[in-house]
């Protein structure tokens, strides 16, 4: 287990290093720093002054090394448009993509492991044709456009759920219905493969040769193995509806980090661009990484490999 | 009683009898033809290229053509009192005629599609083949580059570089084509792994082939079958993501009647015209559907023992 | 006859039928068998001949798309087919246990191997947790594996395969069952430890004084251990008996085909070609009439399509041919 995370450990390393280069990179080809910092009547000289006060005539490398201290430090600059630092204002939004998207995460599990089970046990039926159906139909609506649906119906039409804010946990009920939908066709196809797979094992006929009810034979000798690429690809998820959640954010103007990259993205803030995808990054990585092991934890046949 | 036998199996001398086979071509046509899901797919994608294609032909109106005293109509379905025969589908908020605007949408979303999966699918099945057949220190690096690519937010680096460059048709489909190889080079690094352990490589490696001709001719034909499934979730990818990028003002830029636009310049007016949301959010619907259900019915043809 | 018990399985007319492409594969037609508390039964044949469906048949543990029928099938006076299946799970593990073919495969890989031992023992409420482990540990130490206390906190994949088939035993004899089902318990197994575990389930079942069925190919072990006999060809039993009048004085052409296969110390020179049966085995899918051996039958004459009738002899030694067996000459 120990070799094995320690590997693990170094490859997410190595990607967090790439993920601060490319965000490094970012801010560097959206254009001249120092004209942008000097602001648009600067004169070349002063454009010159600022461009020497900050380094920037310096070797890249040299910049390079010194922006990641200063992240590491936590420093990730100040926005151009927020009288905040960038740290700031990503702590400040933080929480409510959190909220979003463990949210959503709930909402697409809830969905998705009891359909699958569901499908794979009365495998060719209508009720698994049907699941099945709607997980196609699932991965073919565009996010933002079942987003604004759900606002039409649930929002407008019948008025049950606020449609924008983060005053309350209600308002965050359609967002991560939005967010969860879309996790929910990949992660019931795979519970729903998992489990056909385990259901066709020996050690499932073996179990139900115990006497075993039915019940502890899906619940503790099935679903324990078919859940386990699941548990993996679930985290997975969650870091993809942290990136996912720029759309939906942006459609309830939920203010949280997606919709403060897109509100920096749309104004040029490549400040808080660059910040967000750094955090973002580093997220994922870390999230993979624990999923690697978690997902080791759960199999014992892969701690050891 | 007769001296104990040694410890001896029964020997296996049963063959399994098996029915005489139908022609192999005549059965691999009915089995692509015997998926319902397959054919009705090919054909409304079909229509759909047929739509795009001849465009300027069958389109109505000038997609671009303003008209101010026939804004916001409605198509007959919706309110036939306030709707104009002229305009099938209504028309938007400056007055251009909405099917019209449907119709070249297709051109962009089929357009985007195709180029984005293109240039992923070269990029990814490169690597992905590359790293599979040669193992060792490549692998290490493609797996690598996958790791990294994986964890860099796809909307939001799309966004950003499109704030960067401009949003442009040719910027769009480079930007996601940079971004959605990984599952190409997923899958095509475990399949050519698989293929580099058969006789037929061994072989033609034994008798002194070359490795780009091994890979070409050896390799590609037999991750083929993988590699269109993938192309075709990765072209459906592709087009919901334009609409996403369009949709939030950083994708395709008006005047042109890009699907998602024409979803975000009618949000506005969602609750007096929730079909002007409708229509061009169901248009992505469709398509996207027809393109995943066709690669479901190729992977099912083709594997039908890879299906569940 | 030693060991004789009450009858503990009684089988009547046992059916599978398995719908298929081209019809309905009637896997097991008719099959009739016994077995008393205290003895073994061992049942022969080649692969596919509907064997190892018949063991799971009698466990209800065939694939859903199967369909059995039976004219009895009962374990302890018990008939199985009207039970419930609250009912059969009850019995299932706790009176009649089973032990399969492949221990890679039947062992749960994400279970612990002391936790996989002690379900049975709880869920049949045979005693507490304490209880459990102690005789999951006396079990272990019984099937002959060392360190018995740390294997419990052991997982199926850091076993080799002798190993797990110990624990695959230990397990199925968690509960005390009266019936021990084991199905080709050594196919997956290196030869050299297959003895090994066939002499265990043999000692098993003689200091439990429990039913043991066993399903096997192997002639050799049958004739070391079997008390009854039992040989299948096509789904059907063609001939039953006590272990040494099968293989003293089979009846069956088909028998007598098999036990030529076999070279025999002391009597087959070397460089002696073994016998073998020509043919293939008949499709079972289908309308199928008479003796499902004629086609490779020696003996076969036009009434061998006519439906064949059992004949018995003594001890209980039954044959389905229309031959009275005298006539068959030995070919070695």
């Amino acid at each position: 287990m120990l070799r094995f995370a320690a590997k693990r450990l170094l490859l997410a390393l190595a990607v967090a290093f790439a993920v601060s280069v490319i965000a490094f990179l970012l801010l560097r080809a959206s254009g001249d720093l120092a004209g942008t910092l000097a602001g648009e009547e600067a004169s070349p000289e002063e454009i010159e002054r600022i461009r020497t006060l900050y380094g920037l005539n310096r070797p890249l490398v040299v910049q390079y090394g010194e922006w990641l201290l200063r992240s590491l430090s936590g420093d990730l600059g100040r926005s151009l448009f927020y009288p905040d630092s960038v740290a700031a204002l990503i702590l400040d939004r933080l929480p409510n993509t959190a909220i979003l998207a463990s949210f959503g995460l709930v909402i697409a599990l809830l969905l998705s492991i009891p359909l699958g089970m569901v499908a794979a046990l009365r495998r060719n039926t209508w009720i698994d044709r049907a699941a099945l159906g709607l997980a196609v139909l699932g991965q073919a609506m565009p996010s933002f456009w079942f987003a604004l649906l759900l606002i039409f119906f649930f929002g407008l039409t019948l008025g049950w759920l606020p449609v924008s804010g983060t005053d309350s946990l209600a308002n965050f009920v359609l967002p991560a219905v939005a967010l969860g939908w879309f996790s929910t066709p990949v992660l019931m196809r795979l519970t729903r493969a998992g489990m056909v797979e385990v259901l066709a094992a020996d050690y499932i006929r073996t179990a139900h040769a115990k006497g075993l009810p039915v019940r502890v034979v899906l619940v503790k000798h099935a679903l324990r193995n078919a859940v386990a690429p699941v548990v993996a690809l679930a985290s997975v998820q969650f870091g993809n509806m942290l990136s996912g959640s720029v759309v939906i954010e942006t459609v309830f103007a939920l203010q949280g980090i997606g919709y403060l990259a897109w509100e920096a993205i749309s104004r040029k803030d490549f400040p808080v661009v660059q910040g967000i995808l750094l955090v973002v990054a580093l997220f994922y990585v870390l999230l993979t990484l624990v999923s690697d092991l978690l997902n080791a934890w759960l199999d014992p046949r892969i701690r050891e490999g | 009683m007769e001296p104990i036998p040694a410890a001896t199996a029964i020997a296996e001398v049963t063959p399994v009898e098996t029915p005489p086979a139908a022609s192999l071509g005549r059965r691999r046509w009915s089995r692509w033809l015997s998926n319902p899901g397959l054919v009705i797919a090919a054909l409304v994608l079909a229509a759909i290229a047929l739509l795009a294609i001849f465009a300027p032909l069958i389109a109505p109106h000038d997609p671009y053509a303003q008209s101010l005293d026939a804004r916001i109509l409605p198509p007959a379905f919706v309110d036939a009192e306030r709707a104009d025969p002229a305009y099938l589908l209504g028309t938007d908020n400056l007055g251009r005629d909405y099917l019209s605007r449907l119709i070249y949408g297709a051109r962009i979303s089929l357009l985007i599609g195709f180029f984005t999966m293109l240039v992923s699918g070269t990029i990814g099945t490169t690597l992905g083949i590359a790293a599979g057949y040669f193992g060792g220190r490549t692998d290490t690096v493609v797996s690598f580059l996958i790791t990294t690519r994986l964890s860099l937010p796809v909307v939001m680096v799309a966004l950003a570089v499109v704030a960067v460059l401009g949003g442009s048709l040719e910027v769009v489909v480079l930007v996601l084509g940079l971004l959605l190889w990984d599952r190409f080079a997923v899958v095509m690094r475990s399949a050519t792994m698989q293929v580099r352990g058969r006789e037929y490589v061994t072989a033609a490696r034994a008798i002194g082939c070359s490795v780009p001709r091994i890979l070409w001719s050896e390799v590609l034909p037999n991750v083929v079958s993988g590699l269109v499934v993938i192309a075709s979730y990765e072209m459906a990818q592709a087009i919901l993501l334009e609409a996403a990028l369009s949709f939030l003002g950083l994708g395709v830029q008006p005047p042109l009647p890009s699907w998602g636009l024409m979803v975000s310049e009618a949000k506005e007016l969602m609750l007096f015209e929730p079909w002007m949301i409708m229509l061009p959010g169901m248009a992505i619907c469709v398509l996207v559907l027809a393109i995943n259900l066709l690669g479901d019915g190729i992977r099912d043809v083709t594997a039908p023992e890879g299906r569940s | 006859m030693s060991g004789a018990g009450d009858l503990l399985l009684d089988v009547q007319g046992l059916e599978v039928d398995i719908p298929v492409a081209g019809g309905t594969l009637h896997a097991v037609r008719g099959v009739s068998l016994s077995a008393r508390r205290g003895e073994t039964l061992c049942i022969v044949g080649e692969s596919g001949c509907g064997k190892s469906l018949t063991s799971l048949a009698l466990m209800g543990l065939l694939p859903a798309s199967a369909k059995r029928r039976a004219e009895r099938l009962s374990l302890a006076g018990e008939d199985l087919m009207s039970a419930s299946p609250r009912r059969l799970r009850a019995l299932r593990g706790d009176r009649m246990a089973m032990v399969f073919q492949d221990p890679m495969t039947c062992l749960n890989p994400s279970l612990t191997i002391g936790d996989q031992l002690t379900e049975t023992f709880l869920r049949h409420g045979k005693g507490n947790r304490r209880a459990a482990r102690d005789r999951a540990v006396a079990l272990l130490e019984r099937v002959g594996m060392a360190a018995a206390t740390n294997r419990l906190g052991q997982y199926p994949h850091q076993l080799s395969g002798g190993l797990r088939q110990r624990v695959v035993i230990a397990m199925a004899l968690m509960c005390g069952p009266d019936l021990v089902l084991a199905d080709e318990p050594t196919t997956a197994l290196d030869a050299t430890i297959q003895l090994g575990i066939l002499q265990l389930l043999a000692e098993l079942q003689r200091e439990m004084h429990m039913a043991l069925v066993l399903v096997t190919h192997d002639l050799g072990i049958v004739a070391r251990i079997a008390d009854r006999v039992a040989v299948m060809y096509a789904g059907e039993v063609v001939e039953e008996g006590p272990a040494s009048i099968v293989f003293g004085a089979p009846r069956h052409p088909y028998t007598r085909g098999l036990m030529d296969c076999i070279p025999q110390p002391g009597r087959t020179a070397p460089g002696t070609r073994l016998g073998t049966i020509p043919g293939m085995v008949p499709s079972l899918v289908g309308d199928l009439r008479g003796c499902s051996f004629r086609g490779r039958c020696p003996y076969a004459m036009p009434v061998c399509a006519e439906p064949v009738a059992v004949r018995d002899g003594p001890d209980g030694h039954a044959w389905r041919c229309v031959l009275p067996g005298e006539t068959l000459v030995r070919a070695a």
